[in-house]
């Protein structure tokens, strides 16, 4: 019964790396971009929810009224300032560009917060839990967190196959240039797309930051996660995302029951032989 | 008809070699006439620029664009400390075995992470070295989440005398930085270089002309791995002290040393060396101001990368046509009547004959 209870927490687990890969897996899916200051956005947002509840007094749910907005301005200025630039010259300049974001904003959030610690603090749903039968009890908050991520990715995939811009979305996917030819302005949809990418981001990191304490250096971890979850899933697989997820939360709520030092490395662990035996993942939609 | 040559050097790359002399001789001399703070800052230059040539290697030229390197200095910084402090082996035969103890590491981390492919692969490379990371916190006998530290009586065994024991270190950096300057420009000169050039400038071009590039990629990711994992080693051997997170630190052994390499113009030699000048001169100059020196890095490499994508030595190639460490092969018209004068760049179709069985 203990080990029922062990697997549950790491699907529930697996909800938020779900969260933290969707913004990953999108701009990966339909710009080819690997985003290496992903990590550093989503505790970015926190910081920002940080700000917006101190200035207005909200809490941390509501401050995203204000979070998502401001998230995906900055995901669309920076798709359209920077990354677009990036787009026809191989590998390198992307990367380190997204690269010399990471350290930007690490050091920006050091220069301006310095290095404590932070927490939203949302009050009772924090703690709050349910009693299953045979003694089993989950926490509501964890609940809420992968519903919220069930719910991310089933408006992902109502965007993607019932909307005019979704239908845009996967022309560029498929085929950039033809896509271009058809009418499609490729530059301002990279720039939505990194925008909604934020959105989800944005959401990301204020429901984590609730649940856990951060600082200006807590993104590379994020974003070693949510990369972990989008390849174990399979590149380009909307749901495989959230199933990757729960893989890699599963494995660390395993590894945490053995010995709670254990929990970060037996994820990276399973993300390695998954890797190795099946490198495109258990869910591929696409190869790269 | 004129008879063609092959060229392996330029009348600049001959005039800086013998330039170069009197400098190297000023530095080695170093310890008998500089302060020992002067000592310091040269010996950080020269494994900063012994990194920055094995990642300029890795990713300016086979194509594997990895963050994870810090996986191995940290791996040869522990193989000192344990061989020395556990087995109380010679401090020097301890340092020569942390090299090919990173390379032997590095052979297992490669089947999994050569099945990523770019950007994917640079992540993976870096979850490989949290793997190491986090394992060096959790064995007891590695000193877990503090680490390890050198006993009084390894330093004494290197010299009793402190003064001595500091200049010892000093030329040992010097001339492993040397090495492995000397490593990966002899390396960048042979046929493997050649291959790796072709590489760089077409993955699938050189693949069609025959160039193994899965075995080029390998050999060249597992001799970086070894050359890391000694320079990692003589790194710690002067900071003293190693932890999993001094030892495995993105920021300190990759961060930097790719913005080094970025800034200065990666796919060259001559680029590393003056990206680090570049950084250690931004870091003498706005030291005092904090983190803001590390915005402005990630500011010059993004901008560097939008604007001149080679670098600042790319650009001098570009203007100049300088190379000061000669790596490629010019064919040029041997001095029958006319003077010679280099007429092009070997292409990856115009290699002379001996060198073209890749």
């Amino acid at each position: 019964m203990e080990w029922v209870g062990t697997i549950i927490q790491g699907i529930l687990l697996g909800g938020i790396y779900g969260l933290f890969a969707i913004g990953l897996s999108l701009s990966f899916g339909i710009m080819r971009l690997v985003n290496i200051a992903h990590g550093d956005l989503i505790v970015l947002s926190a910081y920002v929810a940080l700000v917006v509840g101190q200035g207005t007094g909200l809490d941390p749910f509501s401050c995203l009224i204000i979070v998502v907005p401001v998230m995906f301005a900055l995901g669309y200025a920076m798709q359209r300032g920077l990354l677009n630039l990036t787009l026809s010259g191989g590998l390198l300049p992307p990367l380190l560009v997204t690269f010399g974001i990471s350290v930007i904003i690490q050091n920006g959030l050091l220069q301006g917060f310095g290095a404590y610690t932070h927490r939203l603090q949302e009050g009772a749903i924090e703690t709050a839990s349910l009693q299953l039968p045979g003694g089993l009890s989950i926490g509501v908050y964890p609940l809420l967190v992968f519903a919220v991520a069930v719910l991310a990715i089933a408006s992902l995939q109502l965007l993607f196959y019932s909307t005019r811009l979704g239908r845009a979305f996967r022309a560029v996917s498929d085929d950039a240039d033809t896509a271009e030819l058809m009418g499609i302005d490729n530059r301002k949809l990279y720039a939505v797309a990194l925008g909604i990418a934020m959105i989800f981001t944005a959401v990301a990191g204020v429901l984590f930051a609730i649940r856990t304490n951060f600082d200006p250096s807590a993104g590379p971890i994020r974003l070693i996660l949510a990369f972990e979850a989008v390849i174990i899933g399979g590149l380009g697989s909307i749901w495989g995302t959230l199933l990757g997820g729960v893989v890699l939360g599963i494995a660390q709520a395993v590894g945490a029951a053995l010995n709670p030092t254990w929990q970060i490395l037996a994820g990276h662990i399973a993300f390695l032989i998954i890797l190795i035996v099946r490198p495109s993942g258990l869910f591929p939609r696409m190869r790269d | 008809m004129d008879a063609v040559q092959v060229e392996r050097g330029t009348k600049v790359s001959r005039v800086f070699a013998i330039l170069a002399m009197p400098a190297l001789a000023a530095l080695v001399t170093l310890p008998w006439w500089g302060d020992p703070g002067y000592m310091r800052l040269v010996a950080e230059m020269a494994y900063y620029v012994a990194l920055a040539q094995l990642w300029n290697l890795l990713a300016g030229y086979a194509g594997l664009v990895s963050v994870g390197q810090q996986a191995y200095v940290g791996l040869g910084a522990y193989a000192l400390f344990y061989l020395t402090g556990v087995w109380n082996m010679n401090v020097y035969l301890a340092l020569l075995l942390a090299g090919p103890f990173a390379g032997l590491l590095s052979i297992p981390v490669s089947f999994a992470v050569f099945r990523l492919r770019g950007a994917y692969f640079a992540v993976g490379t870096w979850v490989v070295s949290e793997v190491f990371a986090l394992s060096a916190s959790l064995i007891g006998v590695l000193g877990g989440g503090s680490g390890l530290s050198l006993t009084p009586a390894i330093l004494r065994g290197i010299s009793p005398n402190r003064s001595e024991r500091e200049t010892i270190l000093y030329l040992m950096t010097l001339a492993i930085s040397f090495v492995v300057l000397a490593i990966v420009y002899l390396l960048l000169r042979s046929r493997h270089g050649l291959a790796l050039t072709a590489i760089r400038d077409s993955e699938p071009a050189s693949a069609s002309l025959g160039v193994n590039t899965f075995r080029t990629k390998f050999i060249v990711y597992v001799v970086t791995a070894a050359c890391t994992g000694l320079v990692g080693g003589l790194i710690f051997l002067q900071k003293l002290r190693v932890s999993p997170e001094a030892g495995f630190s993105i920021n300190d052994w990759t961060v930097v040393v790719i913005f080094m390499v970025v800034i200065g113009g990666i796919g060259t030699i001559e680029g590393p060396i003056i990206g680090m000048l570049v950084f250690i001169l931004l870091r003498e100059l706005f030291a005092d101001y904090g983190t803001i020196y590390l915005m402005l890095m990630g500011a010059i490499a993004i901008a560097v990368m939008l604007k001149a994508p080679m670098g600042i030595w790319g650009w001098v190639i570009q203007r100049y046509d300088l190379q000061l460490f000669p790596v490629g092969r010019r064919l040029a018209l041997a001095p029958v009547g006319k003077p010679s004068e280099p007429i092009m760049r070997a292409a990856a179709g115009v290699v002379p004959q001996g060198e073209s069985n890749l």
